[in-house]
């Protein structure tokens, strides 16, 4: 059936003007979803210095609504990867990918993550974690300022509001 | 000001009459209006807990010297709103080794166990659903209640961190339980009745925080036992037991649990206002107005106490209960009766 767009598009004007705003469902949980990440406790070393530098007090990630890190990757949106992924590390990253519940992201931070950084040719170091998981944003630096990561956090923002992301179920 | 102060007593006289000249019976018209008062009981607690969380992260950067949400809406008033439509629509996992139906009726029983709490707070003046002549009681024994869903949550998760912080919340709750009833008995000695609007009405003269001052403060920290919140958060240390008897619940059925928690918040804060700080009385405000800014401060200092004092040991928290708090209650009821033998003895 072919559909007369040009039509749609003016019954959506006519509404607009009489003061009705015209919405679908997944652009409203988009919205819920792009401002509420609740981060995972996860990170190895010298980039989770970092991110606890983001949620005090010079930086505070509270403003955008992120500082809920949760403990439990069953309440967690998003998993930031940071730190390089090892051997022995890749089961458990991969298991708790697995638990986090849909709809869900990665954002990888430092070099470490995003390649496999100064460890890329170690024998154990996997180069980057997009090798395990999905990734969507990276975080470039070693490690990257807290500032580098809310620009990555905001850029993900970004991604979910406007619904470019492909929903893994 | 008449006018405002009943307004509320006025629109469920004037919708039970409305009611009754449509030829409803006074029965199915009483039973119609306490549909009503549950709808209204839940929408205040749900409008005060999207209050609360917002009111909990600023107090939290405040006293971290942070700003707290602020990009959301005016001040980040709306980041809990974002949270509310995030959660709705997470996947639900229902893990598949649980005992299923615990699982699933644990977080409903939760919640619902914390509203039925609403039903004997005094409100406002003559605001008060049902006015039980055990009130009080009725209170204590439904919050003790919720001790069984935290448990059924940890045992039907089938996880070591849920059953563990399950135990922990039963261990920490049945201890606390003791001193925050004893701390009760002063007050109702002297009111002489478990009847919550008598307790208000004694209060007249002078609020019982002045006559109780130790049994406010023992009651004050056994209900942030009873609570679960910082710096009694034992069933849900995150350091130890990542997230406690909810570590399997995600989604919806975290959200709950989590909403139940401030619904208690809510509870016990009103039932503190109404036992030590005077209820819903007070000057020139209507009484419904007073009772919202005292359980408002109550609630603040829920969230002071929480977000400055570390988290305290297991045993020293077993300890604290056993050793110091019961022995303080159990002076302070011998005080009471004294006091008031001798108050009697003066007066005739």
């Amino acid at each position: 059936m072919a559909v007369d767009l040009n039509k749609e598009n003016n019954d959506v004007e006519v509404l607009q003007k009489n003061n009705i705003l015209v919405t679908t469902l997944e652009k409203i949980w988009d919205w819920g979803r792009s401002w509420s990440f609740w981060p995972l406790n996860y990170g190895c070393n010298c980039c989770p210095i970092e991110m606890l530098a983001a949620s005090a007090a010079r930086f505070d990630i509270a403003r955008y609504g992120y500082e809920v890190f949760r403990a439990s990757p069953r309440q967690a949106d998003l998993i930031i990867v940071a730190g390089p992924v090892t051997l022995k590390m890749k089961p458990i990253l991969e298991r708790v990918w697995a638990q986090m519940p849909e709809p869900k992201w990665v954002l990888a931070m430092g070099n470490c993550a995003t390649s496999g950084g100064p460890f890329k040719d170690g024998y154990s170091i996997l180069p980057g974690c997009d090798t395990v998981v999905p990734v969507d944003v990276y975080v470039p630096g070693c490690p990257p300022r807290p500032e580098a990561l809310f620009h990555g956090l905001l850029e993900l923002k970004k991604k979910v509001a406007s619904g470019q992301y492909t929903h893994r179920r | 000001m008449q006018k405002i102060e009943t307004l509320f007593v006025d629109l469920s006289d004037w919708f039970i009459a409305w009611l009754q000249s449509l030829g409803v019976p006074l029965a199915w018209a009483d039973a119609i209006l306490l549909l009503i008062q549950f709808l209204c009981i839940v929408g205040i607690i749900l409008a005060n807990i999207t209050i609360l969380i917002w009111l909990e992260r600023k107090v939290s950067g405040f006293i971290q010297q942070r700003p707290g949400p602020n990009r959301l809406g005016p001040h980040g008033v709306f980041q809990t709103v974002a949270d509310a439509l995030k959660l709705l629509t997470k996947e639900d996992i229902i893990p598949s080794k649980t005992d299923r139906l615990i699982f699933i009726t644990a977080p409903i029983l939760f919640m619902t166990i914390s509203v039925m709490l609403y039903i004997v707070l005094p409100m406002g003046k003559d605001m008060q659903v049902v006015d039980l002549n055990v009130g009080l009681f009725f209170f204590i024994s439904l919050g003790s209640l919720t001790t069984i869903a935290l448990l059924m949550g940890g045992w039907g998760s089938n996880n070591k961190w849920s059953l563990l912080g399950a135990m922990r919340s039963v261990a920490q709750m049945i201890s606390y339980e003791i001193p925050l009833a004893l701390s009760l008995m002063g007050v109702v000695m002297i009111t002489g009745s478990l009847r919550l609007s008598d307790i208000v009405a004694a209060q007249d003269n002078v609020w019982f925080i002045l006559l109780q001052p130790i049994a406010f403060i023992t009651y004050f920290i056994a209900a942030t036992a009873e609570l679960n919140r910082g710096p009694f958060d034992m069933p849900e240390a995150e350091q130890e037991l990542t997230a406690g008897a909810y570590t399997e619940y995600s989604g919806m059925r975290y959200a709950l649990f989590f909403l139940a928690e401030y619904t208690n918040l809510v509870a016990v804060s009103a039932l503190l206002s109404t036992l030590f700080l005077g209820g819903w009385q007070g000057p020139w405000l209507p009484s419904w107005l007073w009772i919202i800014i005292k359980t408002y401060l109550v609630m603040f200092l829920f969230m002071w106490v929480k977000w400055t004092f570390p988290r305290i040991r297991m045993d020293h928290l077993m300890a604290f209960s056993w050793k110091v708090l019961i022995p303080v209650t159990l002076v302070n009821i011998v005080a009471t009766g004294f006091g008031l033998y001798i108050f009697k003895g003066i007066g005739g």
